[in-house]
């Protein structure tokens, strides 16, 4: 694979890392800390929003967040051919 | 049948599936001992990671500590999740795709030096050993409680079991043990939360009946209920925080941060196939963690109405039976400050100290009411009569639920579950720092495959022995060194690792100023403001008001602005270097790993 294909490859997975750790501080820090408060005036269910994304929230996204990067990333290494056999 | 003969039933299976997986998958080289041959498939290596990340404390403890904390519990909830993130997204495809067998391997060929690799060798064991130190004692307690046997006799059988299976198989061994003891864990955990829910809730889901109704005609939620009864005991709501802002930040980031730097968790990632599979694991393990991460804050919302609807403003006399079987292990005590018979429970101490029992050949003696006698003095500036370790709401939640006596058994079962798998796989990291980076990599680089063996298993037996002689006499540190352990790997590993692959001009002078500059301000940090060194100091003069719990954050910070600013000012790195950065970047050609 010539140079420039790889340097193309490695910022799109940057690229990709950057938005996803984007969400990953946003449903964590600012959701269940640092906006907290404020959210608490919304409910799911029976708990306040900035306190369930803190206890259970933020977790499930952690979930979903790694699984899209497996498949965002199993696609763009196909796409640039560094795939393994 | 009774619990006793249930617990040694059950207990006894799971120890005999733990040693028959042992001698079936025993380790024949080095390869299969340092990382399980490198083709564990990567659900069965998702279990394994999460059995090997969940520890007795994650079992036992952290339901019961979030029930204490309330919204504050969050930040184990998310710092001991968040950092599988980063371990997928920043380190675990890499350190796959560089193809050697441990951490130090990464950091001394990716900074060129043995002072590196040493520098890393030294954090690994002092990480590792602070961590197995409580494992081991777990092991005793859990023994000590529920087959009635002596802590230091629990701690010398957990040491044979352990010994058994990580001495003889290795990686090997340990990651389908671990897979096994993953299975019982998780059942051990789900059963009585499954049971809890749906009498308190009835929603047989945890997570559902957490923010569901309870079931008692009045039709408020779970959580309205808990606060209010939180306000009427002058205690502060159970969904609001009472810490700072700022440090509940630095404490959930030094988590996740320490999470991702953790030697016996990142080696995991070295044992599968391919790149793409260590991604994937890393999402598998944290789905398997979610779920018993997701149960515990549920768990401890349950077990604190439970035990306040139970307990306050009731009678002695009407306890039940729990209540006096757990009084007797000293993890619940009660003191009649006004002598009427009745239990108060409020906010505040209710002596100096942990209960210090009356005993009489060896029976605990009763007071008026049938209470277990306690010397303690009692506190005079509450009225709070009732003391309740953290510990218990999880070790008696089956009895306080009403369950049979076979899901006590369970419980007991998954704590031992938890706590061997998470010393077999510290061990491992121990034996592999001194048997591989340094006999192999420093001292007898000529030595023999099989030599090396010997040497890996000599490490884990030694290892086992100093782990139980820490369970046996722990020393009184441990508590404040496992919250160490994370600000050293977060203040070190982390950034090392992070920095070694994102970016190509980051060289040796820079990493290592970086490694020994962050570890040297956690270490004096925590030696501070936790152990009282250098003048020690309380609250108030923490630095940007933060716990030495969170400080890994800081300290982590450092070094990254240590390792650039060095790294910017001296030599780049060799060029065969820089090609080892371009190669590890791209999947292709990881092939299996190799020993050169």
């Amino acid at each position: 694979m010539s140079g420039k294909n790889l340097q193309e490859y490695w910022k799109k997975n940057l690229g990709y890392v950057a938005i996803l750790l984007a969400i990953w501080f946003l449903v964590s820090y600012v959701f269940g800390i640092f906006l907290a408060d404020s959210l608490n005036a919304v409910r799911i269910g029976g708990a306040k929003l900035g306190f369930w994304f803190a206890q259970q929230g933020s977790i499930y996204v952690f979930v979903v967040l790694i699984f899209v990067y497996v498949y965002l990333m199993n696609k763009l290494d196909n796409e640039y051919d560094v795939h393994e056999e | 049948m009774s619990v006793q003969t249930w617990t040694f039933l059950i207990v006894g299976l799971t120890f005999a599936l733990y040693i028959g997986i042992a001698i079936w998958s025993r380790a024949g080289s080095t390869k299969e001992f340092y990382i399980a041959g490198g083709g564990v498939h990567p659900i069965a290596n998702g279990m394994a990671t999460a059995a090997d990340w969940m520890s007795a404390a994650s079992f036992i403890s952290m339901a019961g500590l979030i029930s204490f904390m309330g919204y504050d519990g969050g930040v184990f909830l998310m710092g001991w999740t968040g950092g599988y993130v980063l371990l997928a997204l920043l380190l675990a495809p890499y350190l796959r795709k560089f193809g050697k067998f441990t951490v130090p391997d990464f950091i001394g060929d990716r900074y060129y030096s043995n002072v590196a690799r040493t520098v890393a060798v030294i954090c690994a064991i002092i990480v590792s050993f602070t961590y197995v130190a409580g494992q081991m004692r777990g092991v005793g307690v859990v023994f000590s409680r529920f087959l009635e046997v002596d802590i230091n006799m629990g701690v010398y059988i957990g040491m044979a079991i352990v010994l058994i299976y990580a001495v003889l198989g290795g990686m090997k061994g340990i990651t389908y043990t671990q897979v096994a003891q993953y299975c019982v864990l998780i059942f051990a955990y789900m059963v009585p939360a499954l049971f809890i829910s749906l009498t308190m809730t009835g929603n047989v889901i945890p997570q559902l009946g957490f923010i569901g109704t309870v079931e008692d005609g009045s039709g408020a939620y779970l959580l309205d209920k808990l606060d209010q009864l939180h306000r009427d005991l002058g205690f502060a709501e159970y969904t609001s925080g009472s810490k700072d802002m700022i440090d509940v930040f630095a404490i959930t980031f030094a988590l996740m941060v320490g999470t991702a730097g953790l030697p016996h968790v990142i080696v995991r990632f070295f044992t599968v196939p391919k790149v793409a599979d260590a991604r994937k694991s890393a999402g598998w393990a944290l789905l398997f963690i979610a779920i018993l991460y997701t149960t515990a804050p549920a768990v401890a919302a349950f077990a604190r109405t439970n035990l306040i609807n139970t307990v306050t403003n009731t009678e002695y006399a009407q306890m039940p039976d729990w209540f006096k079987k757990w009084e007797e292990t000293a993890l619940l005590a009660w003191v009649d400050k006004n002598n009427d018979g009745v239990i108060q429970y409020q906010k505040g101490a209710p002596f100096v100290g942990k209960p210090e029992q009356v005993r009489e050949n060896g029976e605990a003696v009763r007071g008026q009411y049938g209470e277990v006698k306690i010397t303690n003095a009692p506190s005079t500036d509450n009225a709070n009569e009732l003391y309740i370790d953290q510990d218990i709401m999880v070790l008696a939640n089956p009895e306080i639920a009403n369950l049979p006596a076979w899901v006590i058994a369970l419980v007991a079962a998954g704590g031992l579950a938890a706590a061997l798998s998470t010393a077999a796989g510290l061990l491992l990291v121990i034996s592999t720092a001194v048997s591989r980076d340094l006999i192999k990599m420093q001292i007898k680089p000529n030595i023999s495959e099989k030599a090396e063996l010997w040497w890996a298993r000599g490490g884990a037996a030694a290892a086992v022995l100093v782990a139980g002689y820490f369970g046996i006499h722990p020393p009184g540190f441990v508590a404040a060194t496992v919250a160490l352990a994370f600000g050293l790997a977060a203040a070190s590993f982390f950034p090392a690792i992070v920095l070694g692959v994102f970016d190509k001009r980051m060289n040796r002078e820079g990493a290592v100023s970086g490694m020994i500059v962050g570890i040297l301000l956690m270490l004096y940090y925590m030696l501070k403001y936790k152990l009282g060194y250098f003048g020690g100091g309380g609250k108030d003069d923490w630095w940007f008001g933060i716990s030495p719990e969170g400080f890994g954050t800081v300290a982590m910070v450092v070094n990254l602005i240590v390792s650039f600013t060095v790294s910017r000012l001296t030599a780049a790195p060799p060029q065969e270097v820089q090609d080892i950065v371009e190669d590890i970047r791209i999947p292709r050609g990881a092939g299996g790993a190799h020993a050169h």
